[in-house]
């Protein structure tokens, strides 16, 4: 049997706001959601992608040439890099995390890799849109010790509109994981203007307050780091001019949900 | 702090550096007087010091509660013309350089041109020096290849251990006496050195208990007059003090904190040694008269706490004896390296941290001073919340304290053959260096650099900064064919230069040993008197010379480019790389766009690149390890820069790795700078592959944001990475915690920042007293946001 390959567009080391202690982070590209705030655009196209270079080659008056953004990797590449770190996770609980674009867009090369883990007992990190079908989550379940859930607007039509996908299975699957009793923090993207509306906001809490065991919520705040990206791949920024929230929206949507009883962090 | 504390602070920031000519004048004086003549080297030295102690001017400040000035006055800074004698064109750009400036009065320079510079031309031990190097050591000198740490200073380079906290210099003239009775001039042919040596520190020693005892009159003087009664009992206890130690044993912590004083004065009047001089582990030193007195309630904790504030102003007051031969460009450091060491582990081996390591941290956090400077030794015993302590104080970005593996330096003193007991009661002192504090002369002799080395390789012999011939001819690059054939002849070369490099420290060794024994250093270091050796003659127990590597990452990214895209991927052939080094890169921007960025490099990880610095790593190690001082002891390797990878950078042209000609080369053990783009764990994997336990420490910087020390979250993620570079024996870490923007900011407008201080290597400095290429480095070096 051949290995699967994948394709990633980087391997984070020294990941310290992606789940417990010092951690990996796994980003495989390609994801069905087009989402206006995206903040890791090159993870939406599936392929390998030209973007302007990071760094100018220097003395030069040519144009740099493009980098290509991505990469095919063979599992066992990626988990040799995962193996580079594990004296860092023993020391500090830490582990692996899988995100994206969305990790279940790969679902051969996401299976191989969390087997691979497995085998190593390396903790293993979901951070997923949980936009899958539900056979495809329930394959993987066992062998998640932590799901990193975005949620991002209640109502159907709107979540369509920003990010050109019904809400509804990921709501599915979060429920179900939740059933399940599954370790899950939900990530909630406090987008001004979009995601922080009233009616979000209390429809969040509704469903939140529906389930029966999760209580662990990240509010993460909108930044701007993403406009940078965008400008190299040549793409327009939905978000342009946008301000991030300010530490009092993000106290008090804190407070909100902390009065819910949820157990609040906020940026990660 | 309180009242007094903030004021003597204030004062003692804001006096302004300048070179006091009184210690020159009576060491001069001495010289001239016949007695001078009559006597052997170690007693002249010996009588000269008293000299200097039983004449010079006493300095008490106002609210001061430790006594002792080098100097006529806090700052005052002495010269030591019989080790260098400073031109008046060096008075007059010490005067006037922008950064570290000392100030020099009119009178200062014309007893200097009138009476000292006539007295000392050509006798100074910097002339001897320069006399006695051969030509091919000149020749590599020049070209930038090592400096000779001992031309300007003497080899100090140590650490008291806790000989004084419980033998007093009477205690210590016993021990002389006795050593005199043991001299067999039956069969010991050196017993007349021997007994001329106990000669000298004894007169050492009662000259400190002279000095001590000045300070009591002057201290009963100031009582008798003094208005203020609560002022007036303190000037009557002061001088109490000074009447019992260095006499006698200290009976209390305030004792112990002023013989200290005291012994540091004297070291540091002697003669300059380098690191001035070191309490080392001062939290084991004083834990036990802190934990009697609190317990019989004769000291508070808040007393303890303004006492060890007033013992570090007085560091401050002593800036680093200003240098000779400077250009106005050159700036150094008014630090003199003080490394006050905190935590590790006890005799026994069990964990050494206390309540006074905390309350020590505390005093290191409000001082924010750069002198003494300050480190945590952390033993995989230590509690973690004594790192997150330390943690929480690097947050700040005052650059201290910085973090020591204490289970690496046992390890690395074991190796070299020390007790397991003498290895846990040493640390770290200086910069980064392992020692045997109390017990050992580690001499640093000088930086190699090794990535001149290779320039010399890749022009079979020639420095093409010259056109001079300074190595061996090892081979036409072009006609290598493989690059174990260029490894080999980088060897030979290492060798050829460190055969240089050891020649002359041989030398430079006995002309010390000679000429300028060190009595009163002598009296606190053991074995010097039970042996009746010098300090400088081999008299510590334990005698180590280090040669301390430099551009180590240089180095092997350019080996790393010539083996991957020379030899293995044929993008290049040698004789064109050649060419573009020749033109630094001229016409090629492409070329250079493959090294640096499409070549591995040093410091993500990358075995390719790590296999290499190894490889260089064990060549340098063997060239150097073990071989012979002239104080009984052995060579051994470090690896530090201090600044001087900027002095070494400028002295080397363009390399295979992408670096332009004069850039700065890489520091300690750090990547190039920029090179690491993998993260800090990849960083530490990449050091943490060379053998730290095989050298007497290393130097690695990582500049954090200090966002990322934010939370508990932050501290603990940031303790996990120093406790497992650890675990895999790294020797040291050391954290830059500060914004590029801020540092821009503080280039721009220096005088808004004028209390920002950054590490620089292994110390910390004012940044806006640094140079523009050092700034400019110091915010190119890789910033790790975990954002």
């Amino acid at each position: 049997m051949t290995m699967p390959q994948g394709t990633i567009f980087d391997i984070k080391r020294f990941a310290i706001h992606d789940g417990p202690g010092i951690r990996t982070t796994v980003f495989l590209k390609g994801c069905p959601l087009r989402c206006s705030w995206c903040h890791n655009p090159e993870g939406q196209n599936p392929d390998p992608e030209p973007a302007m270079p990071v760094v100018a080659v220097p003395d030069s008056s040519e144009r740099s040439p493009d980098e290509i953004v991505g990469r095919v990797l063979e599992v066992e590449d990626v988990v040799k890099e995962l193996e580079s770190d594990i004296l860092f996770f023993d020391e500090s609980g830490g582990g692996v995390t899988f995100s994206g674009g969305e990790p279940f867009a790969q679902p051969e090369f996401l299976d191989a890799l969390l087997d691979a883990c497995r085998t190593r007992k390396l903790h293993t990190c979901l951070d997923t849109s949980g936009y899958a079908p539900a056979e495809l989550f329930a394959l993987f379940r066992d062998r998640v010790d932590l799901y990193l859930y975005d949620l991002k607007l209640m109502d159907d039509a709107e979540h369509q509109k920003y990010t050109g996908v019904s809400n509804r299975s990921i709501l599915d699957n979060l429920r179900t994981l939740d059933e399940l009793q599954r370790k899950v923090v939900v990530r909630f993207l406090v987008i001004p203007g979009l995601t922080d509306t009233e009616d979000n906001i209390s429809a969040t809490l509704g469903f939140l307050a529906s389930l029966r065991n999760l209580r662990d919520v990240s509010l993460l705040p909108y930044h701007r780091i993403a406009a940078e990206k965008y400008r190299r791949l040549r793409r327009k920024n939905e978000m342009e001019g946008l301000s991030p929230p300010s530490d009092e929206v993000m106290k008090s949507l804190r407070t909100r949900f902390e009065s819910c009883g949820m157990k609040v962090t906020i940026g990660a | 702090m309180n009242e007094r504390i903030e004021k003597l602070r204030e004062l003692s920031l804001n006096q302004k550096p300048s070179i006091s000519v009184e210690r020159a004048i009576l060491l001069t004086e001495f010289y001239r007087n016949d007695v001078a003549e009559r006597v052997s080297v170690p007693v002249r030295r010996a009588l000269a010091f008293q000299h200097i102690l039983q004449t010079k001017t006493l300095f008490i400040g106002d609210g001061e509660l430790i006594v002792g000035e080098r100097g006529p006055s806090p700052k005052a800074t002495p010269t030591y013309p019989e080790i260098c004698i400073h031109t008046l064109k060096d008075l007059d750009i010490l005067h006037s350089r922008k950064r570290i400036p000392y100030l020099v009065d009119d009178e200062t320079r014309k007893i200097y041109e009138t009476t000292l510079i006539p007295f000392w031309k050509g006798k100074s031990l910097r002339d001897r020096i320069f006399q006695e190097m051969s030509d091919e050591w000149k020749a590599a000198y020049d070209a930038g290849m090592f400096t000779e740490f001992m031309e300007q200073r003497s080899p100090g380079h140590t650490a008291l251990g806790d000989k004084i906290y419980t033998k007093g210099v009477l205690d210590l003239k016993e021990d002389i006496r006795e050593g005199v009775t043991r001299l067999d001039f039956y069969n010991d042919p050196q017993a007349y050195d021997k007994m001329e040596e106990l000669r000298a520190m004894d007169i050492a020693a009662d000259a400190l208990m002279l000095y001590a005892r000045r300070h009591a009159e002057r201290l009963q003087q100031l009582a008798k007059t003094e208005k203020d009664d609560k002022r007036k009992r303190e000037l009557q206890r002061m001088a109490e003090i000074c009447q019992h130690v260095p006499a006698h044993a200290p009976r209390t912590f305030y004792e112990a904190l002023q013989y200290y004083w005291f012994v540091h004065m004297g070291v540091i009047t002697e003669v300059n040694p380098w690191d001035s001089f070191n309490p080392g582990r001062l939290d084991q030193h004083l834990y036990p008269f802190y934990k009697r007195e609190l317990e019989a309630g004769t000291l508070t904790e808040e007393e303890a706490r303004e006492l060890l504030q007033a013992f570090w102003i007085k560091f401050n007051n002593q800036p680093a004896p200003p240098k000779v031969g400077v250009t106005a460009e050159e700036s150094s450091t008014y630090t003199d390296f003080a490394l006050i060491n905190l935590g590790g582990v006890r005799e026994d081996g069990s964990d050494a941290v206390n309540e006074l390591s905390y309350l020590i941290l505390d005093v290191v956090e409000e001082m924010r001073l750069v002198q003494p400077s300050s480190m945590v030794q952390l033993s995989k015993k230590n509690p973690d919340r004594f790192l997150a302590r330390a943690l929480k104080i690097i947050r700040t970005g005052f650059g201290q304290p910085s973090v020591f593996n204490t289970d690496a330096i046992v390890q690395e003193l074991v190796r070299q053959g020390k007790s397991i007991e003498d290895a846990r009661c040493g640390g770290a002192s200086g910069c980064v260096e392992s020692g045997a504090f109390g017990k050992e002369a580690y001499i640093l002799t000088g930086y190699f650099n090794l990535p001149k080395v290779l320039e010399v390789t890749l022009n079979n012999g020639i420095d093409p900064q010259t056109g001079k011939r300074i190595g061996l001819e090892t081979g036409d690059p072009t006609t290598f064919q493989t690059f174990d054939q260029l490894f080999a002849a980088f060897r030979t070369q290492l060798r050829h230069f460190v055969d240089i490099k050891i020649r002359g420290n041989n030398i430079v060794d006995r002309l010390y040993a000679r000429y300028i024994p060190v009595p009163f250093l002598s009296l606190f270091i053991d074995d010097c008197i039970e042996r009746g050796k010098d300090y400088h003659d081999g008299g510590a127990r334990y005698n180590t010379s280090y040669i301390q590597g430099v551009g180590l990452g240089t180095v092997t990214d350019a080996m790393t480019s010539l083996k991957y895209n020379v030899f293995d991927k044929a993008h290049v052939t040698m004789g064109n790389l050649l060419h573009t080094l020749k033109t630094d890169f001229g016409e090629d921007g492409q070329l250079r766009h493959r090294f640096l960025n499409e070549t591995p490099k040093y410091g993500n990880d990358d075995d390719y690149a790590d296999d290499i610095m190894k490889q260089t790593f064990t060549a340098y190690y063997d060239a150097v390890d073990g071989r012979p001082n002239p104080r009984g002891g052995t060579h051994r390797i470090n690896l530090l820069p201090t600044t001087v990878h900027i002095y070494f950078g400028s002295k080397v042209g363009a390399l295979p790795d992408g670096r332009k000609a004069a850039e700065p080369l890489s520091e300690g053990i750090s990547p190039v700078q920029g090179a690491d783009r993998k993260g800090p764990t990849a960083v530490l994997k990449s050091a943490a592959k060379m053998d730290h336990i095989r050298t007497g420490g290393t130097l690695l910087n990582q500049k954090f944001t200090p966002q990322l020390l934010s939370d508990d979250e932050g501290i603990a993620k940031m303790a996990h990475l120093i406790r497992t570079y650890f675990r895999m024996d790294g020797h040291h870490i050391q954290f830059n915690v500060v914004t590029a923007e801020i540092l821009r900011d503080a280039q721009e407008h220096p005088e808004k920042y004028r209390n920002l201080i950054v590490r620089v290597a292994g110390y910390s400095d004012y940044f806006v007293g640094l140079g523009a290429d050092l700034q400019n480095e110091i915010i190119k070096r890789t910033e790790h946001q975990g954002f």
